[in-house]
């Protein structure tokens, strides 16, 4: 098991890496200087080289590369070239928005998957399950905006339960924040939920044709009985696969939903970055991502090997 | 035939023929605004009703269904272009320095939502419809190299393949002209899946702003511009979202199907 998490850990580091460099170069083709788009067209050239030594932009592309990552390493993202703030600060206010509500949009799609996906399995062929299935049919196929819309339509502009967007922060009140959060977890959730259904139906499925369930029956436990106490366990291996990786999604996912909303969070800081042209801020945010994407991955896999052995052997 | 196959085959020609007769023919212009007209709901004279500027809505979606085809078909056409190709270079050589290299870049891609790429393409390049297609296509690359070396993975282990190799055909003849034939039906079914993420990828980004700008009509973008209006008349949000669900509803049903017809064994499987 060690040997494997050192092997995995290099292949991490490596990704992180390669990752980071791309990044990198994609921003630093971007046309366009920072300081001169940030101080006007009638700036005096002394001005902007003076901003340019500031913001480190005089140094070589290898020394930025290095102080760029160094100074992720340390939490110092460096200062946005539009507000003049530490990066660092600006994600971390964001991040007490996109974090809990793409984490909120995983519980309520797990809990929503989890006996629907059950309920399905349980009844396969019959009229429960095809309607489960169905339902799971157009929930892959609906936008999750356009379902955000429909839901301001109805709970919000309708009903009035909601409020159609904004958030008045955690300070407040904890439940005024989940309240704000609900309508976009809810849409962020639909489309994940129908997902996690069918593998959670297609997993339980594949595990009740193995041999130990029929021995589980044969010893005399009812259909009811083998499903819970055995069938259950072994059909989550890969439903935890795909609840890890739907994470890393929701949390991407989530810059859309909060543009529905107009909810300060990290998409909202990246949209209103792109067109200031604040590219250190795009920069950042997307690594943080990708971060999130690959540490997902890395832990999802050794939680896998670590209830599979087969797994450990395999490269 | 299945159900499925029929019924997604008969939902996707509509919109294919939609797309397709809007270049000689649509009810309205798309481009006319009539204020005086603006958000009459669905009746006699705008079938679909009109939006905040008093264009016909039939007549933008089947235009905007003319961008989505065109942007998702392409970014299809990508990812099996370079994916394809990979998964079978991995797969020749199993184990090998060029499978561990592509598999591990493949991995990389995957870290990287189609979102996130758009991003990234529109912070350096400014958004526009190629660029869509560019970060939708980036995206599908892994998928179908994934797909393509797990396939070929396993014919590589068969007799006929063995007895390809001891008349001396090369790898490469033997990738091009045994094994991918041998593939091509679940690529057919992938690239199907992948047909339909790709629609709702386009409408995602256009929807923000990152994908086909004006004035080039877009699904995503009639619903970005609905937002504001939905309370005045919830049909401009209503019908442009609906088109979408059924659009991607009718490929998904048609990839289900086609994945019955071409491997019946899963069906018997699945019976």
């Amino acid at each position: 098991m060690l040997g494997y998490i050192v092997k995995r850990l290099v292949s991490l580091a490596i990704s992180l890496i390669v990752a980071s460099v791309v990044i990198f170069v994609v921003i630093e083709v971007a046309p366009g200087d920072p300081a001169s788009f940030m101080l006007g067209l009638n700036a005096q050239p002394d001005t902007v080289a003076a901003l340019r030594a500031e913001l480190g932009l005089d140094q070589s592309k290898v020394e930025r590369y290095l102080s760029w990552v160094g100074g992720m390493l340390t939490g110092d993202f460096g200062m946005s070239y539009t507000y003049r703030t530490p990066v660092a600060q600006m994600i971390a206010d964001r991040m007490w928005v996109s974090l809990p509500l793409a984490l909120y949009a995983l519980t309520l799609s797990t809990f929503i998957a989890f006996p629907a996906g059950i309920f399905a399995a349980a009844r396969r062929g019959g009229p429960g399950d095809l309607t489960v299935t169905g339902a799971t049919q157009l929930g892959v196929a609906v936008p999750n905006f356009w379902f955000a819309m429909m839901l301001v339509l109805i709970f919000a502009i309708n009903l009035r339960w909601f409020s159609a967007g904004g958030f008045p922060g955690w300070d407040d009140s904890f439940w005024g924040g989940i309240k704000a959060l609900t309508l976009p977890a809810i849409a962020l959730a639909l489309p994940q939920a129908a997902i996690l259904t069918r593998v959670m139906r297609s997993s339980l499925l594949d595990i009740l044709g193995e041999d130990f369930m029929r021995t589980a029956r044969a010893k005399g436990l009812t259909a009811r009985q083998a499903l819970w106490r055995h069938g259950l366990r072994n059909a989550l291996i890969p439903v935890l696969t795909i609840i890890g990786l739907q994470f890393a999604f929701l949390l991407a996912g989530a810059i859309i939903i909060e543009q529905v909303f107009f909810l300060p969070g990290l998409g909202r800081l990246i949209f209103q970055a792109i067109t200031q042209r604040d590219l250190i801020v795009v920069e950042s945010v997307v690594m943080l991502l990708v971060f999130a994407v690959i540490m997902v991955n890395f832990l999802v896999d050794l939680a896998y090997a670590a209830v599979d052995p087969r797994l450990r052997t395999r490269t | 035939m299945s159900r499925n196959l029929v019924l997604g085959g008969l939902l996707t020609s509509v919109f294919v023929i939609a797309a397709l007769l809007s270049f000689v023919w649509t009810p309205d212009s798309v481009e006319a605004m009539n204020i005086a007209n603006r958000l009459k709901p669905p009746g006699a004279g705008n079938l679909l009703g009109t939006d905040h500027f008093g264009r016909d809505i039939l007549s933008m979606l089947m235009v905007g269904a003319r961008t989505s085809i065109a942007v998702a078909l392409v970014a299809v056409g990508i990812g099996m272009g370079l994916g394809v190709p990979l998964g079978l270079a991995a797969a020749a050589r199993r184990g090998g320095m060029l499978d561990e290299v592509i598999m591990r870049m493949n991995d990389l891609i995957f870290a990287f939502p189609s979102l996130v790429i758009a991003i990234l393409i529109t912070a350096v390049f400014g958004p526009s419809a190629t660029n869509a297609i560019i970060a939708i296509g980036i995206f599908n690359i892994p998928v179908f190299a994934r797909i393509t070396r797990g396939a070929a993975l396993s014919l590589w282990k068969r007799e006929f393949i063995m007895a390809a190799q001891v008349a001396g055909k090369t790898r490469t003849r033997i990738s091009a002209e045994h094994i991918l034939p041998n593939v091509a039906n679940l690529l057919i079914v992938q690239g199907t899946i992948q047909f339909s993420l790709g629609i709702l990828a386009e409408a995602g980004l256009s929807y923000v702003g990152l994908g086909a700008q004006p004035p080039i009509p877009s699904w995503g973008r009639m619903l970005a511009e609905a937002q504001t209006m939905v309370s005045l008349a919830p049909h401009v949000a209503l019908i442009p979202g609906l088109t979408i669900v059924a659009m991607v509803l009718g490929l998904n049903l048609l990839g289900d199907g086609l994945r019955d017809a071409l491997d019946p064994r899963l069906k018997v499987a699945r019976a």
